[in-house]
């Protein structure tokens, strides 16, 4: 008989290893999904993990995956703090939305204004308008105890009807003959996120990705409040009594992850996507939640989790073209990684064992 | 502007119609919390039993094998989160959370060749004598066997918790599982079968929407219903009644503010499709005041050790 058994501490080197586990399960079983489909399986799997990066195409493809990771790496790195001190902000999506149509607003109100400060007022507008958003559930949950999963999520579906209403009315290209869409912010200089190295992928916010990963490993590792956290999530009782302030704990957390989130969705609509578009959001939101847990909630590991994230993306739109894979394939690919991940978690936390006979 | 074309008849028939689906969805995920889990995948075990029903209702041509087969497809993928949070101790919240992107993903693909059919329309009940009551007649008695159905779970689900020993049986599994486990219940068992009845009512409430309300296969089709019904719940703080109250409510905001696009008030679209949520919003941190309901061993994990 089999049972499981609680280990005293979760095993630290178990929990480097569960993750890759997962990524190597989830290649297996998305490998028999892809049989399922018809699809050659080792070739789809080629094609998704290893020709992005390492085939015929890759100078094309490479770029891509900073375009793609940096957005998720950005809002995964918020959710991670809430999600450390058990803090659920699942409404990265609407925080998303709502930071890029404060950073197009800005930018489309100064048209065609030319200046230097457009952009950086760009950037500031787009933090607050996704850190405004994350206050809602936030204000709601420290002044009544509303639980802000269900809030959060709430707004994402306000965020984009709200997105629909701009697309079609006020943010509408005056010159855009009557099609939805504002102006392309990539014509337009003072507010356009350019690449930093052309042709590298490397845009502004992939740059604000990686400082965000270096400030939250210090802000956990050794500043006090990243202490707290930590704490809270461990042992909210023990937090409470060496005085954390759990009510401010949210604050903060919601606050931040939902800055980073409408960061994330401001560099991405004055950079590759450009304009503010009905369908302008593509579910970032929901992925960073992978992507926060498969990196551990810990920023390095989160770094590299968007990367491959990013990889299944880009892969997946080559699969696509190539082998006629459908789309929706690779969303249950990224959905099953979450579910083996949480799975094998089992291991880091309890140790198996195996009786032979009754078990006592 | 013409307020004249709304119709209250009308406009309460479909109130009927518009809250069947939450409200299933939500009964479900009653029984599920009263057992102690919270379960965040309804909207992913909807979609999934949106797209099992339509499938099996258009290649059969029955709604009812749909229906069906609806209910299967919501209960096999609720086994999955059972598997994870009961056997594999997984957190729960982040196992819903999977589950909802897993069903969401896994539905586009299933649904992908059912773009744009019709699906086989359901029958109404046209009760004799009692549809021809003037108004009431409107209201009440000239809906599908769905609608019915919905709120004979209620009353099944309010009678159970309160009058069948299994009904007690799982509130003390919710309430406490240590104790509930020393007394000799078997918490994990009692689990499986909330978790599975509710993946199973989950089902029925998206096949509701794909084969009844829309009647279309698209994808996301269930727009954030199922999370709904996870606020129905908290809203109705735990009482079966009171799920029926906040699905009639929630159906009475979409059937107004979608009354009121057609009748062309000035406010855009988009502002009107707010609404739901928005109340939904509202009506949670009115009930937050009120948590005397939830089951004290809510979302908490059960591992029998020594």
């Amino acid at each position: 008989m089999i049972y499981l058994e609680k280990r005293p501490q979760p095993a630290r080197a178990l929990s480097y290893v569960t993750p890759v586990l997962a990524v190597l399960i989830t290649m297996v079983a998305g490998g028999l999904l892809f049989a399922i489909l018809g699809k050659d399986p080792v070739e789809a799997i080629r094609t998704i993990f290893w020709d992005p990066v390492f085939g015929e195409f890759s100078f094309y493809y490479r770029p891509q995956l900073l375009v793609k990771g940096g957005p998720l790496i950005l809002i995964a790195l918020g959710l991670s703090l809430g999600f450390k001190a058990g803090i659920w902000n699942i409404g990265a999506e609407g925080q998303y939305i709502m930071g890029a149509v404060a950073g197009a607003g800005v930018a489309l109100a100064l048209y065609p204004l030319e200046a230097w400060w457009i952009f950086p007022l760009m950037v500031i507008a787009g933090a607050l308008g996704g850190w405004a958003w994350a206050m809602i559930p936030a204000l709601l949950k420290v002044k009544f105890g509303t639980n802000e999963i269900l809030v959060s999520l709430m707004l994402v579906y306000v965020a984009e009807n709200f997105l629909k209403a701009m697309a079609i009315g006020a943010m509408k290209n005056p010159e855009g003959f009557g099609f939805p869409g504002s102006r392309n912010l990539q014509q337009y200089p003072s507010a356009h996120n350019t690449e930093i190295i052309a042709g590298s992928g490397m845009h502004w916010g992939v740059a604000a990705a990686f400082i965000a990963a270096i400030m939250a490993y210090i802000l956990l590792n050794r500043h006090l409040l990243g202490f707290q956290i930590r704490l809270t999530g461990e042992a909210p009782r023990a937090a409470r009594f060496s005085g954390v302030k759990p009510g401010r704990l949210v604050l903060f957390c919601m606050g931040t992850a939902g800055a980073l989130a409408g960061l994330a969705g401001m560099f991405e609509v004055s950079g590759p996507a450009g304009q503010i578009t009905t369908g302008f959001n593509v579910g970032y939101g929901f992925t960073a939640i992978i992507v926060a847990f498969l990196g551990r909630l810990h920023p390095i590991g989160i770094v590299l989790a968007g990367l491959l994230m990013a990889l299944t993306y880009i892969g997946g739109e080559a699969a696509q073209s190539t082998m006629q894979l459908p789309a929706a394939a690779i969303q249950v690919f990224q959905g099953m990684l979450l579910f083996f991940l949480l799975a094998v978690d089992v291991l880091t936390n309890y140790r198996i064992r195996i009786t032979l006979g009754e078990a006592a | 502007m013409d307020f004249s074309s709304i119709n209250p008849a009308l406009l309460l028939a479909s109130l009927m119609v518009a809250s069947t689906a939450v409200l299933i969805a939500a009964i479900g995920e009653l029984i599920v919390e009263k057992a102690g889990v919270l379960n965040l995948g309804v909207e992913g075990m909807m979609i999934t039993g949106a797209i099992c029903g339509f499938i099996v209702a258009v290649t059969t041509g029955s709604p009812l094998l749909g229906f069906v087969a609806a209910a299967v497809g919501g209960a096999v993928l609720s086994l999955l989160f059972g598997v994870l949070t009961q056997l594999a101790l997984a957190n729960q919240v982040a196992s819903g959370l999977a589950l909802t992107l897993f069903g969401l993903g896994l539905s586009a693909l299933m649904g992908q060749s059912y773009v744009g059919i019709k699906p086989p329309s359901t029958p109404k009940l046209d009760l004799p004598l009692l549809s021809d009551i003037p108004f009431l007649g409107t209201v009440l008695f000239r809906h599908d066997l769905m609608v019915y159905v919905g709120i004979a779970l209620v009353a099944a689900t309010w009678a159970f918790l309160k009058y069948a020993r299994a009904g007690l049986i799982l509130k003390a599994v919710g309430e406490n599982h240590e104790a509930a486990h020393a007394l000799g219940y078997n918490v994990v068992r009692i689990r499986f079968m909330a978790i599975c009845f509710g993946g199973a009512c989950a089902g029925l409430g998206g096949a509701y929407i794909s084969l009844i309300r829309v009647p279309q296969w698209t994808e996301g089709m269930t727009g954030g219903v199922g999370w709904i019904a996870l606020a129905l719940v908290v809203f109705a703080s735990w009482k079966p009644w009171r799920v029926l109250l906040g699905a009639w409510l929630f159906g009475g905001v979409t059937v107004l503010q979608l009354n009121l696009q057609a009748a062309g008030i000035a406010i855009p679209a988009e502002y009107l499709s707010m609404s739901p949520y928005l109340i939904t919003i509202l009506v949670l941190v009115i009930m937050s005041f009120d948590r005397s309901g939830a089951p004290a061993s809510l979302g908490r994990t059960f591992h029998a050790s020594q």
